[in-house]
């Protein structure tokens, strides 16, 4: 398990955080232009209209671009080697993240993942992205729990 | 008349150390001072204009408890724009500007830093918005690892290998062995350089800067200054600023804001590509020189791996010479911050001054170009064209 330290919530993304504990990835949408906007905030960036609002977005995307860091310092000292990555969601944006619940040498770019909440222990979780199972793998999984 | 007609750069100084435990940060802040004006022919007395960056201790981003430290009794006009390890290259314009609009004439620029054996100040202040989505403690990112995002992606993009990165680092080191105060002094190879550990794939151990300690500064007098003092002036030929930001999410990692800040500069210069002898490219990473070389239109967009193959950048007989102190890669790189070695090294160039080896013949048009902030994130960029004085 990576670190999972608790987020510093401010009024900007207060109901992201609280929707995480329930395992749902808010993204902020502007109804006047239509842009999904990445970190959330109340403004938009792309027209700078306030008509924006919550929108639940799906939580899968592709691997932009990836690193596997072999060397970190403080916490993540002790859980090297770990995947830094952009995901780019489905909805446009791309956000730095970390790649879990994989083979580290076997992250690529273009991989698809899905999103996973971390539990922070204080009431909300971090979201990071996992490789999506091909159909095939996740049928042989289900055989496998089953036999 | 231009703003950029109106000051020289008189004075630029580097400070020789790269360890120095037994200075306080703001000595090597005041010796590095002391050390341009006197290059200039000039004292702390005749300062009315102070620039300095975060990297300065102190209240007011720095310039207030460096005043008061240095006892600069004349000040008329402050500047404390930060902007990374860039800062310096900004601060040049900022002074040819204040310079040309009548608020100073004498204007003293400093950096320094002790991160190898003391600690470094900056980076504090008040939480950023985007903290919680990407700052180290969530996502363990770091500078390496942010950077190594961008090469990772040119790669996958543009087929950059870590061989043709190496080559960056292989001129930088081959620079650095004729400079004695360089902190790297033995020639490595490409071998050498991709066989260094990883830090963050695909980045090496050997494609990151330098960590000293050290510091430098340039002075910035109007015209009437400088022809008061009996020492060559440098030209400030053409400048341009630029950021790229995270943009809403739309983030890409191939490119800097160079590719606005370069064209600024050209224009105002005057001049192309094809005038440019020597380069200052900031070198926080080979990465780092090889995106910003591409976009400041010394070769195409994806082509920055072959074009630096080949000895490229090697100086003195190169097609363009760079960082021929060794840059941030091997010779120095105060505090993190790579912008005022950058300055120093353009003017020994095109005042004939640099180490027996790398000086290029006949430099009479150089560029310096900074990056402040990340590769992987945000950034700023400032390009500044330099000449030598008729
Ligand atoms: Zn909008």
């Amino acid at each position: 398990m990576l670190p999972a330290p608790k987020p510093v919530v401010n009024p900007d993304t207060a109901e992201f955080w609280k929707a995480t504990a329930e395992g749902r990835f808010l993204g902020r949408r502007c109804d006047d232009c239509g842009e999904a906007i990445w970190y959330p905030r109340p403004i938009c960036p792309f027209c700078h209209s306030a008509n924006t609002r919550w929108e639940e977005f799906t939580g899968l995307g592709s691997v932009y671009s990836y690193s596997v860091v072999h060397r970190a310092g403080g916490e993540w000292k002790g859980v090297t080697p770990y995947v830094l990555a952009y995901v780019e969601l489905d909805e446009g944006p791309r956000m730095m993240t970390n790649i879990v619940d994989c083979d580290v040498d076997e992250v690529a770019i273009g991989d698809k993942v899905e999103v996973v909440f971390e539990d922070t222990g204080d009431g909300n979780a971090l979201p990071r992205f996992r490789p999506v199972q091909s159909q095939s793998a996740q049928s042989q999984t289900a055989q496998s729990q089953t036999a | 008349m231009n703003a950029n007609d109106a000051a020289v750069i008189i004075g630029a100084y580097e400070h020789p150390g790269r360890e120095l435990p037994d200075k306080s940060l703001a000595q090597i802040h005041a010796e590095v001072a002391i050390g341009a004006l006197a290059d200039a022919g000039l004292t702390l007395d005749d300062v009315d204009g102070f620039f300095l960056g975060h990297d300065a201790p102190g209240y007011g981003g720095g310039w207030v408890s460096m005043a008061e430290y240095l006892g600069l009794r004349s000040l008329t006009y402050m500047d404390s724009t930060e902007s990374g390890g860039a800062s310096p290259i900004y601060h040049v314009s900022h002074a040819a500007a204040a310079i040309a609009a009548g608020k100073c004439n004498v204007a003293l620029i400093t950096l320094a830093g002790k991160p190898r054996t003391g600690i470094q100040p900056g980076g504090g202040g008040p939480l950023r918005p985007e903290d919680s989505f990407e700052m180290g403690m969530f996502t363990g990112a770091g500078l390496v690892s942010t950077y190594a995002l961008a090469a990772q992606r040119h790669m996958y993009e543009y087929g950059t290998t870590s061989e043709q990165l190496a080559e960056i680092k292989v001129a930088a080191t081959i620079h650095a062995s004729h400079n004695p105060n360089a902190f790297l002094q033995k020639v490595m190879t490409v071998e050498d350089v991709v066989n260094s550990p990883l830090v963050a794939d695909p980045l090496h151990r050997a494609d990151c800067c330098l960590v000293t300690d050290g510091g430098g500064a340039v002075v910035v007098v109007s015209r009437e200054v400088a022809r008061s003092l009996n020492r060559q002036p440098v030209k400030i030929l053409g400048q341009g600023e630029a950021a790229k930001l995270t943009d809403g999410g739309r983030v890409d990692l191939t490119y800097t804001s160079a590719v606005q800040s370069g064209p600024r500069a050209f224009e105002q210069a005057g001049v192309t590509v094809n005038d440019i002898d020597y380069v200052s490219i900031y070198d926080s990473f080979t990465i780092t020189v090889l995106e910003i070389l591409e976009d400041l239109g010394f070769c195409e967009k994806g082509e920055g791996g072959r074009f630096v193959m080949d000895g490229t950048l090697v100086a003195p007989h190169g097609r363009l010479p760079f960082n021929t102190d060794g840059g941030g890669l091997s010779n120095n790189h105060p505090g993190h911050r790579g912008g005022i070695t950058k300055i120093i090294e353009a003017v020994r160039q095109l005042r004939g001054e640099a180490n027996q080896g790398v000086q290029v013949p006949d430099c009479e048009i150089a560029l310096v170009h900074g990056n402040g902030g990340d590769l992987g994130t945000r950034m700023r960029s400032a390009t500044m064209i330099l000449g030598r004085d008729a």
